[in-house]
């Protein structure tokens, strides 16, 4: 059961960063991180107006509707994804397998801009995201709810 | 699959609800939406047919408060219950912490949950989870029709090992929160053993 995303300080700057640079190289107006199981992970640029956990949901939902598809057409699933809006569009790419790279942009940008950009970013956060592996089938890597008591559990429910 | 986030110190989980078509995971979920503080919510999406009939998935994050300085987050989801959205349920189950199995305790629905338990047990077995080895709870919904089965008939079709069984009747609320309370803590629960 201990398979889950765990993130921690460093890592975590080092994809915000990645992703800060993405939204301007790529003039981007969001972009945003998602694990495959629809937690955000991190975002950037213009997301405050942004309902971002509806969006890392629906992108997850969306990556794997589309992994399914894959397969009936005996691809494994589709690194890339791209869907055109009137003035919006969404560029949506996997990284290192588990999480989904999301950009946001309006005609500031171009789908080839993105696209360039897109790949160098997600060679740099898989290289952070096997850091993270390691990290995490390091021995003695404690869930931070190890020491939590049934008490703990308890008051969350006691309102 | 929980996410575990020390930077932004929170911990989120995924609770499915699953069961047969039209048995109230939907209802279940909107309950706890309407009844939940707004400071507490996000918005609950529901991906449905004309018809209402959940064609992908509904999906309702909630914060719990939180735990040693961890905010405890919670996405719940509902799978579509109608036999044919097989491929869209493997899908939501993907990262599962815990699932909720919404029985429809009208006689007649008695099949139709026996399938929907079978079918969630081989969907998570694609998936390589075990359903005896999840949190796991049941909940007897639609209590207040007047054709149900009784619990002991419904515990001894559906419920053989015993887990947390909740009776309900979702679109009055009565035992969703027992149910979402119950599923949450087994998820707690399991990730404090699973350091």
């Amino acid at each position: 059961m201990n398979s889950g995303l765990v993130m921690y300080e460093e890592e975590f700057r080092l994809i915000a960063g990645i992703c800060d640079r993405l939204t301007r190289d790529a003039n981007a107006k969001v972009v945003f991180l998602v694990d495959k199981n629809g937690q955000l992970i991190a975002s950037s640029g213009q997301a405050q107006n942004l309902d971002t956990t509806s969006l890392a949901s629906l992108t997850a939902g969306n990556v794997a509707a589309m992994g399914g598809l894959a397969k009936l057409i005996g691809e494994k699933e589709f690194p890339n994804q791209f869907h055109e809006g009137e003035r919006e569009s969404l560029h949506m790419s996997i990284v290192a397998g588990r999480v989904v790279l999301v950009v946001i942009f309006d005609a500031k940008s171009s789908l080839g801009l993105v696209r360039l950009r897109v790949k160098k970013a997600g060679e740099e956060l898989a290289r952070v995201f096997e850091v993270l592996a390691r990290k995490q089938a390091t021995p003695g890597a404690q869930s931070p709810f190890a020491e939590i008591t049934d008490d703990d559990i308890d008051n969350l429910f006691s309102e | 699959m929980s996410f575990i986030n020390y930077s932004s110190r929170e911990i989120n989980c995924k609770i499915v609800y699953y069961g047969p078509g039209l048995c109230g995971k939907t209802t279940n979920l909107q309950y706890v939406y309407a009844k939940t503080n707004p400071d507490a919510k996000g918005k609950m999406i529901s991906l449905a047919t004309e018809t209402e009939r959940t064609l992908f998935f509904d999906f309702l994050p909630l914060s719990l408060g939180e735990i040693r300085g961890f905010k405890t987050r919670f996405h719940l989801y509902t799978v579509p219950g109608q036999v044919f959205y097989d491929a869209s349920r493997k899908l939501i189950l993907k990262g599962v912490d815990g699932v909720v199995f919404v029985a429809d305790s009208q006689i007649e629905r008695m099949e139709a949950n026996l399938e929907s338990l079978e079918n969630l047990r081989v969907n998570l077995g694609e998936q390589g989870y075990d359903l005896d080895r999840l949190p796991y709870v049941i909940q007897y919904n639609k209590r207040d029709l007047p054709n149900v089965a009784t619990v002991e008939e419904l515990r001894r079709m559906l419920n053989p090992r015993i887990v947390p069984e909740f009776q309900a009747v979702a679109p009055t609320g009565v035992g969703v929160f027992d149910t979402l309370k119950a599923v949450a803590k087994l998820v707690l629960t399991e990730l404090k053993k699973g350091g």
